[in-house]
């Protein structure tokens, strides 16, 4: 690259060479600073592999064992880092396997960019063989997408491609190319895209809103934080940090919130929606102010919205012009990225403690310890409970691992009772709830911080859903550590028919594989433990291990995840049972 | 809160699958499109989608900001019928031996402020622009003689207030 990106002396224009697009696809992606992409090879991006062939020694290539593997990888690997993930698949089946992944990314704003083969363009609206309408049938699910079909416009939309996916409220692009724009040669130069006319990453601050979010938050009796995602996209944690411990305001996170802020302040009271803490969720009905910072008002967060802080005044810190007043009336918007709009509003903020406020809090952590907590994580008598498999976690990785979780319950578990102490730490499939996210997301999110311990925590039928990047793990002793807790049911959905389905248990019962001779069989090493027993030692032995890890954990099999807002009702009517 | 007509301005790029990403935020929220026009706008290179729904001012709100979020949209309004000045455009088609059989039509034609395209031996062909009510009315009249052809644009409209789109362009 550095060849390319020189200038000729005594010239302005800039050197080119001739050479292929799928050769210039590469040079972009070093550019723009890529090291490590996941995909699938296939015949309408052929020409774009040969080239990584070539390429090699300077990006590496990971073949997952599905499409869909390599775009939960990518976005492993962007969570972790906070860098841009890159998924790569040929056209047709392998375009539609990315659809998931992208929708995923796209709800949790994700940095990702997805570089698609396709047919030649002469045969486009042909039905040729593996020809599908990606760019239609990604529209929804991207924040951009676009097809190029000559070779000249690959540095331009690569660029901006990058660009779009990082800047602002980041999300998913994709990227087509037709088979002969990989091929064709054409003079090259690159230079990095800072503005895209019609589009404005992040809205400028407005003084007065700045203004009188501090008035509202200086004169608030009981005032209450909520922060989501929108604190790390915007490397906002320090600004948090600080907002809560200048004015004792009591916080609690979205899922997608969790590890901005260590577990373990004093501040921190939390998580918020349905299977968050009690008191979390009760007190968002008695706040006066609710401070929402980054984070979207999802159903999953508030309940039924006709019952949701309708007494509170509500400030909303938010990047995306388009989260305000969609799901809950904001008195003051504050428009902007996280870090800025706090670090202004921060010398606004008058020094306060609310004590009495935040005692409230405290008692109601009290009665959940006492009704749930305490049962889920130090259990003295029957089953193994997913709540003491995450609490041994948290003990031997010294609060310090990355929890990669997948969705059902042992998901809810695993946010409730994981430790945190740095950010970027919890890294799941939020808002669309993807099974079969985490062993992939895990892969990526080693790759992206190799200094750092990967825990994957997963059920048993998110597992079998993507079981097959096990392959990547054996290939590249990829050294993450996969926690199946084994309940023998898909267990969220058996929750449901138990409480609001009369227990008709209609295709919740898994009937299971071996999973550790499964595991065994790409050279992991593997252990089924089922005893309190053997619990803290295995779990020592595991995070100890420099090694790939498998551990299955036979679970209670009709244990339930409480707190709960059942669907439809008021954040304060969560059920402790 | 109640449905009501809404007509989205929408000023954009000129890009292939733009129209695709907009469609598809109404059919996300099961609203349906009353009708769409896509044109050129008072700036060069800047493109005007009008479209017209009825649905509710939440989530008309909604819609725009979606629109709005997307790359290549540079500003996205929502207007309420009182707010704009609108109209659409008809043709009818009619058979030409009735022009002169039927005294009548000629008289719907100046009534109506209508206007003869094209005269053939076959056919002639009338031009109405206005109010949907009143291309209704027209077409009310026409059909008992018998109409060969007829179509009716999508709305198109300029708002009372100014849209300020030159002054939005040179901020990004």
């Amino acid at each position: 690259m550095e060849t390319v990106k020189e200038k000729k002396k005594g010239t302005d224009s800039k050197k080119t060479i001739q050479i292929s697009g799928a050769e210039a696809l590469i040079h972009c992606l070093l550019a723009e600073g890529v090291e490590t992409m996941y995909g699938y090879p296939g015949g309408a991006i052929m020409p774009v592999y040969d080239e990584l062939y070539k390429f090699q020694d300077k990006l590496t290539h990971i073949l997952t064992r599905h499409e869909q593997g390599a775009t939960h990888a990518a976005q492993g690997y962007a969570r972790v880092s906070g860098k841009v993930g890159v998924a790569i698949a040929t056209s047709g089946p392998g375009a539609t396997n990315l659809v998931t992944g992208l929708a995923d990314a796209q709800i949790d704003s994700t940095p990702m960019v997805c570089i698609t083969g396709q047919v030649t363009r002469q045969l486009l609206g042909t039905d040729a063989f593996q020809e599908t309408d990606i760019i239609g049938i990604s529209t929804p699910v991207t924040k951009w997408n676009y097809q190029i079909t000559e070779a000249s416009e690959i540095p331009e939309v690569m660029a901006k491609a990058f660009y779009i996916a990082k800047s602002g409220r980041p999300g998913p692009v994709l990227i087509d190319i037709t088979k002969n724009a990989q091929i064709d040669k054409f003079d090259f130069s690159y230079e990095k895209c800072t503005a895209v006319r019609s589009y404005k990453p992040v809205p400028k601050p407005d003084a007065t809103a700045i203004q009188a979010a501090a008035d509202l938050i200086n004169n608030a009796k009981k005032p209450f934080i909520v922060w989501g995602q929108g604190v790390i996209l915007g490397q906002a944690e320090a600004e948090l940090k600080e907002l809560v411990e200048k004015t004792g305001i009591p916080a609690a996170w979205t899922i997608m919130g969790a590890s901005a802020l260590d577990t373990s302040h004093p501040l921190n009271v939390g998580m918020v929606g349905m299977h968050g803490n009690y008191g979390p969720n009760v007190l968002t009905n008695e706040c006066d102010l609710l401070i929402a910072i980054g984070m979207r008002f999802d159903d999953r967060v508030t309940g039924n919205l006709d019952f949701y802080a309708k007494q509170a005044k509500v400030i909303h810190f938010e990047i995306d012009p388009a989260e305000i007043n969609k799901n809950v009336h904001a008195d003051v918007a504050v428009l902007g990225n996280s870090k800025d709009t706090l670090g202004l509003v921060l010398p606004l903020l008058n020094k306060n403690k609310h004590e009495s406020w935040h005692n409230l809090f405290k008692e109601k952590y009290k009665i959940e310890f006492d009704t749930i907590i305490k049962n889920d994580i130090h259990p003295t008598k029957g089953g193994l409970t997913m709540g003491e498999v995450i609490e041994e976690i948290n003990l031997a990785s010294n609060n310090k691992a990355v929890i990669v979780s997948d969705v059902g319950q042992h998901q809810m578990i695993a946010c409730r009772y994981a430790k945190f102490s740095q950010s970027k730490s919890n890294i799941t499939s939020g808002g669309l709830g993807t099974m079969g996210f985490a062993l992939p997301a895990a892969i990526g999110a080693k790759m992206g911080a190799m200094d750092r311990e990967v825990v994957a925590i997963i059920g048993d039928g998110g597992y079998q859903m993507t079981i097959q990047e096990l392959g990547v793990i054996f290939q590249h002793r990829v050294p993450v550590k996969i926690v199946v807790l084994n309940n023998e049911h898909l267990g969220m959905v058996r929750q449901w028919q138990e409480l609001f389905f009369e227990k008709r248990y209609a295709s919740t019962v898994m009937v299971n594989p071996d999973f550790v001779k499964i595991a065994e069989g790409y050279s992991i090493e593997a252990k089924r433990i089922s005893e309190r027993k053997d619990l803290k030692s295995t779990i020592q032995k595991m995070m100890a291990s420099k090694e790939p890890y498998f551990l299955e954990v036979k679970v209670q099999q009709e244990d339930n995840v409480f707190p709960m807002i059942p669907s439809g009702a008021s954040v304060s009517d969560v059920r402790l049972k | 809160m109640e449905n009501q007509w809404f007509t989205i301005s929408v000023y954009s790029e000129n890009n292939v699958g733009l129209l695709n990403r907009i469609s598809g935020i109404f059919l996300k929220r099961h609203i349906n499109i009353e009708s769409l026009n896509v044109s050129k706008s008072e700036i060069d290179d800047v493109s005007k989608f009008t479209i017209v729904a009825h649905t509710t001012e939440k989530w008309v709100h909604n819609i725009v900001g979606q629109i709005e979020k997307q790359i290549e949209v540079i500003k996205a309004y929502y207007h309420t019928d009182d707010e704009t000045i609108y109209q659409e455009s008809a043709l009818f088609k009619i058979a030409s031996g009735l022009l002169f059989d039927e005294r009548q039509i000629q008289n719907i034609i100046k009534d109506n402020n209508a206007q003869i395209v094209t005269v053939s031996r076959d056919f002639f062909v009338i031009a109405k622009s206005g109010r949907r009510n009143e291309i209704e009315e027209m077409y009310d009249q026409l059909k008992p003689y018998g109409i060969m052809q007829f179509v009716r644009s999508g709305r198109i409209s300029v708002t009372k207030d100014e849209m300020k789109i030159s002054a939005i362009l040179k901020e990004f």
